[in-house]
């Protein structure tokens, strides 16, 4: 039997020698195959005694288990490294960017305005639209402001030769949306609004909201909380609100409102020019007439209506330094938006 | 509105700082954008006396001057002022003085004379823009006093900003009125006199539109001395309500108007023709006004008038030949009322707003001609001597406004507040502004005063309680909201749905102005009707667009040039087209597409951006509305490529256009490449259809890939329609994975490669069904377009 010493230390050099999966399944065959050295060696055994047989078979057996476990120790020794071949092969670099498009976005102005709509949604507002080229009644004649009258001045208006105009407020659509679905009503409109005037804070287009609500028992009291609360949500952090007197001809009484200075937090900065307040809105009650124009009973109705620059708005909260970077349209500048 | 702080205490002395001062005219509806100090800081100005003024030797400008700054022993400074003369009172900065700006006053040698200070213009202490001399200091002067306490410059201003309906605070007066309201002190009554009249002479004054003008008080006043100077401290406060000094009459209505808001205006009564109708101009009229301009006077315009012609646009400007000059020794005063539907308008008409019809537009307080004629009489005769006539007032009575009488329910000013205000608190409120208050049962009746204009109507009298009360004790309240759940569609894709998918495929949102330039929009369409702003702000602004195209194309130029070398953009916004006359706002969705497909990056082959990547972005846009049977036509449109542009259509409905720009614009543009442009309008394009269910199969799908050469011609869409209509219901997906020209296909044909997805929901497909299938669609195809199958 110094022969199946020998042989399995043999065969266990050439397993242990095979360089893949391949070469070690050939030595398989020449041992454990059909006609391997080792089966043959137990064919052989018929021709022992039987206790020589069972002696001897029993130590052929041991050498062949022993074979059996060394190959498949050596393939999936073989079968691991051939995988970390493959996984070395396939490796990329991570830190390459990725494919395809860059993200486009939103205007910032837009981004604004949809806040400030979803806010009012919240709210129970619904959102109302009206034309940009509108006529003298909407715009002016409707909303207490007959020709020749002083505000008009203030509002530096762009004509058409036919008497048409671009609408300098969205306020013309309080009018048409009290004409059109009545009272009660609780609404916001947004929209470009147009000027003739262009400097650092003026563009001759820009954006407003217009909020109206008409109800029974509306009042400035109501007006006071609905901004307050709307101001708190947009900057999203409390903010003091000053309510100053002032003129509309569609509203009576008119405010003016003040906010505490976002930059500031009313300490007085360049930004509030020292006054620790930044004017964003006008509002005020519906004037009663504005109501009988649209054929509201101005006796059992009343609301309050106010005037928001969406701009404005858009260039508090993201600091903008100059209102005309909204027009100029730099993608430089409006991808700094790109986000959220 | 500017309102020296000094000047007002002349009329009301509450207990306040100037701070304060500002914030409660702030908060009472007169805002103050600002504070200004009436001088410039400066230190160590006296007023001094120059004892002696001589000519310095070889020194042609330049005189030596002994001045008496109070300290004892005077002291000399060499000076270059043309008007130094010995005995004036003059400003003198001593040594160690320093200026506004910061220039210290030190020893100096001029022309080898020690000079030890320095005599000052108005302009060397912020004071003017005189420079022509030094300052000519009145004699009522104290020699050494402090120039700062002598002409009381540590004097605040503030900046008003006044509301249209309040006319009657466009003066010290009126802001008097309001502070005294405000805190409660009494208002003083400040040159209340008259001035008794010392000559017969008078002017005739008809009111020929009495509706128009009902009162005119007028006041000859003869043998003023021309050479006269209006007195440094009216000079000084005139400059701080932002006018310039001209001449001791011209000041003298200034100083009124602004003191008690009464616009005046003085002639040359050597210039006034008989007696002065107050009518309006007759067709044809013209005047040469003060300004120099020369205006076409038109029917509605009112005018001042003497026997022979228009001599003033009345409460607008006064003509150029009647007005003062040099050598007027008689004059006649202007004290009017005019009512207020008969001024406004007109200035703004003559491109000109003056401080008198700012205030005769707004109103001016119908009581107040004679005390404004009297305070100017008295002022001028003062300054300038000369000898007042009677003062004649000519008044239609019935034509002057009535006093409002509102009748007030102090339940519904606290209904529209929201705050109920004690009936007393509102009664002293309404008496503190000067109103009138009868009680009657639970309401009050109330008489305006003179000068309001602005109170009518209930309403109106609920703000001015609201603001003396203050609207920041008004508390907030919630409102109850209505229990109307609101509307939410699915037939319309929101717009924030289709601009997010855009900003999802890498477009950038812009906002450009609705009004282009009208060239730019004419090369793109160049025969359609524009409409074109009758006042642009500037000529490359003046009309609006058509479609958004020009002004997306603007904004991919001003990016290029910005370096960026691939550009996507959108907008949304109304375009304005005009068809026969007839206006069509309407909303449109357009975008651009520029340079590289895809930002520069080592995973993609570079290439530029073409037709068929904005076609997939139009698709997926309108892939958001589920609506199916969408076209895309070939079409000619002027601006784009003719060969590379369709219109999409959904049924007899057109959504829009897609295509390249035209290679010939983009030439004109001076652009290196053509980008793809589309243009939706909204309303038609994103209608949606609700998702409706349909059951999904569970058996296999099987797919059959068919090759077919047909004539280049044959668009792709004809294919897919025969295709789709050969096969029927079980054709689940047509799929066009390969268009082929080239090698192997005759010129002037295309191989296109189909891949068809075949599925039952019954059952599974055999491949016998399969083959009849497409055996049905090679017959349709070579009959509708001559196909043959390529093997």
């Amino acid at each position: 039997m110094q022969d199946l010493e020998s042989l399995t230390e043999e065969a266990l050099a050439r397993v242990g020698a095979s360089a893949d999966v391949a070469q070690l399944d050939a030595v398989r065959v020449t041992l454990l195959g059909k006609k391997g050295s080792i089966t043959s060696m137990l064919k052989q055994l018929g021709g022992l005694s039987p206790e020589e047989r069972r002696a001897v078979g029993a130590r052929i057996n041991e050498a062949k288990d022993q074979l059996a476990a060394a190959i498949e120790a050596r393939r999936a020794e073989l079968e691991r490294a051939e995988l970390d071949r493959e996984l070395a092969a396939g490796t990329i670099d991570v830190t390459a960017p990725g494919r395809g498009q860059r993200q486009g976005g939103l205007h910032p102005v837009t981004r604004t305005r949809l806040r400030i709509e979803e806010i009012f949604r919240q709210a129970g507002f619904s959102v109302a639209e009206g034309p940009e080229v509108e006529d003298d009644f909407h715009n002016f004649e409707a909303l207490n402001i007959p020709a020749d009258h002083p505000a008009r001045a203030m509002h530096d208006t762009f004509y058409f030769p036919d008497g048409r105009l671009l609408r300098t407020h969205t306020s013309p659509v309080q009018i048409r949306a009290l004409r059109k679905s009545g009272v009660p009503l609780r609404i916001i409109a947004p929209g470009r609004v147009y000027r003739c005037d262009s400097d650092m804070t003026h563009t001759p287009m820009f954006h407003q909201v217009e909020g109206l609500v008409v109800d029974e028992g509306i009042s400035f009291a109501h007006l006071k909380a609905v901004l307050a609360h709307f101001v708190e949500a947009f900057f999203e952090r409390p903010r003091d609100l000053r309510f100053r007197p002032s003129y509309f001809p569609f509203t009576e009484p008119s405010a003016e409102v003040d906010i505490q200075c976002v930059h500031c937090d009313g300490a007085g900065c360049r930004a509030c020019k020292q006054t620790g307040w930044l004017e964003v809105l006008g509002c005020g009650m519906v004037h009663p007439n504005v109501l009988a124009a649209c054929g509201v009973d101005p006796e059992r109705w009343q609301g309050y209506a106010f005037g928001l620059g969406i701009d404005r708005m858009a260039f508090l909260r993201y600091a903008v330094t100059d209102l005309r970077l909204f027009f100029e349209n730099d993608l430089r500048f409006l991808r700094q938006f790109n986000r959220g | 509105m500017r309102i020296s702080t000094e000047w007002l205490a002349e009329w009301v002395r509450p207990d306040w700082d100037t701070r304060t001062l500002a914030h409660r005219l702030t908060m009472a509806g007169f805002e103050v954008e600002g504070v200004e100090a009436a001088a410039p800081d400066f230190s160590g100005v006296v007023v001094a006396r120059l004892l002696e003024c001589n000519a310095l030797p070889r020194a042609e400008k330049l005189s030596l001057c002994l001045v008496d700054g109070g300290d004892g022993e005077p002291v000399q400074v060499v000076c270059g002022a043309p008007n130094a003369r010995a005995g004036m009172l003059t400003a003198f900065a001593k040594v160690g003085a320093e200026l506004p700006g910061g220039q210290k006053i030190g020893k100096a040698r001029l022309r080898g004379v020690e000079s030890l200070g320095m005599l000052c213009s108005a302009r060397e202490l912020g004071l003017g823009e005189s420079h022509e001399g030094i300052l000519d200091l009145p004699d009522s002067l104290t020699v050494g006093e402090d120039l700062r306490d002598a002409l009381a410059l540590d004097d605040a201003v503030l900046e008003l900003s006044l509301t249209p309906n309040r006319g009657d605070a466009l003066s010290i007066l009126g802001i008097a009125r309001e502070v005294s309201a405000l805190s409660g002190e009494p208002l003083e009554g400040v040159g209340m006199e008259p001035v008794p009249a010392a000559i017969d002479g008078c002017f005739d004054v008809r009111l020929v539109d009495s509706a128009a003008c009902p009162r005119f008080a007028g006041r000859v006043i003869r043998g003023i001395r021309p050479d006269a100077k209006t007195p440094l401290w009216m000079v000084e406060r005139l400059r701080r309500a932002g006018l310039r000094s001209v001449s001791p009459v011209v000041d003298v209505t200034n100083y009124v108007m602004l003191e008690l808001g009464q616009p005046m205006h003085a002639y040359d009564l050597r210039r006034l023709d008989h007696h002065i109708d107050v009518r309006f101009a007759r067709s044809g009229e013209r005047l040469e006004l003060l300004d120099g301009s020369d205006v076409e006077l038109h029917p509605d315009v009112l005018v001042i008038a003497d026997r022979s012609a228009p001599v003033g646009i009345a409460g607008v400007m006064g003509g150029e030949k009647s007005g003062i000059a040099e050598d007027t020794t008689d004059v006649f005063l202007e004290a009017a009322f005019f009512a207020p539907a008969a001024i406004a308008g007109r200035a703004r008409r003559f491109g000109m707003q003056t401080d008198a019809s700012q205030r005769f537009e707004r109103g001016v307080d119908p009581t107040l001609q004679e005390r404004a004629a009297e305070r100017a009489t008295s002022l001028l005769t003062s300054m300038a001597g000369g000898k007042p006539g009677p003062l004649i007032v000519t008044e239609s009575v019935t034509d002057l406004p009535p006093r409002a009488v509102v009748q007030v329910s102090p339940a519904s000013v606290g209904r529209l507040l929201g705050v109920r205000i004690p009936d007393a608190e509102i009664e002293s409120i309404l008496l503190r502004l000067g109103m009138r208050v009868e009680r009657e049962g639970p309401e009050m009746r109330l008489t305006a005063p003179s000068y309001r204009f602005d109170i009518a109507i209930e309403q109106d009298v609920t703000e001015e309680i609201a603001r003396v009360y203050g609207y920041d004790a008004i508390p907030a309240a919630d409102a109850p909201v209505p229990q109307l759940p609101g509307p939410a569609t699915e037939l319309v894709t929101p717009r924030e749905r289709a601009s997010t998918l855009l900003a999802d495929r890498s477009y950038q949102e812009v906002i450009t102005y609705s009004f282009v330039d009208a060239a730019m929009q004419r090369r793109f369409e160049p025969e359609a009707e524009l409409l074109e702003l009758s006042n642009p702000i500037a000529s490359d602004m003046g009309a609006m667009r058509r479609s958004l195209w020009p002004g997306l194309c603007r904004v991919l130029l001003d990016n290029v040039r910005r370096q960026q070398g691939r550009v996507r953009l959108f907008e949304l916004g109304a375009r304005f087209p005009v068809e026969r006359g007839l206006l069509h706002e309407r909303l449109s969705l357009a975008g651009l597409a520029w340079g590289e497909a895809y930002p520069e990056q080592w995973g993609l082959p570079s290439r530029g951006v073409d037709f068929f990547d904005v076609k997939g972005d139009v698709e997926a846009l309108l892939g958001l509305t589920g609506r199916r049977h969408l076209r895309f036509e070939p079409a000619q449109v002027h601006c784009l490529h003719p060969g590379r542009t369709a219109r999409i259509t959904h049924g007899s409905t057109v959504l829009g256009l897609l295509g390249e720009l035209h290679p010939e614009l983009c030439r004109t543009l001076e652009l290196k490449s053509a980008p793809v442009l589309f243009e939706l309008d909204y309303a038609p394009s994103f209608s949606s259809e609700l998702p409706v269910f349909h059951e999904v199969s569970r058996f296999p799908a099987i797919r059959r890939d068919l090759a077919v050469v047909v004539s280049d011609s044959v668009p792709i869409d004809k294919i897919r329609e025969s295709v789709l209509s050969a096969a029927g219901e079980r054709l689940v997906e047509l799929r066009v994975f390969d268009i082929y020209r080239g090698k192997g296909i005759e010129p002037g044909a295309k191989s296109v490669a189909l891949g068809l997805i075949l599925q039952e929901t019954s059952r599974t497909l055999t491949d016998t069904d399969a083959d009849v299938m497409v055996a049905a669609v090679v017959a349709r195809l070579k009959n509708d377009h001559n196909a043959t199958i390529r093997e």
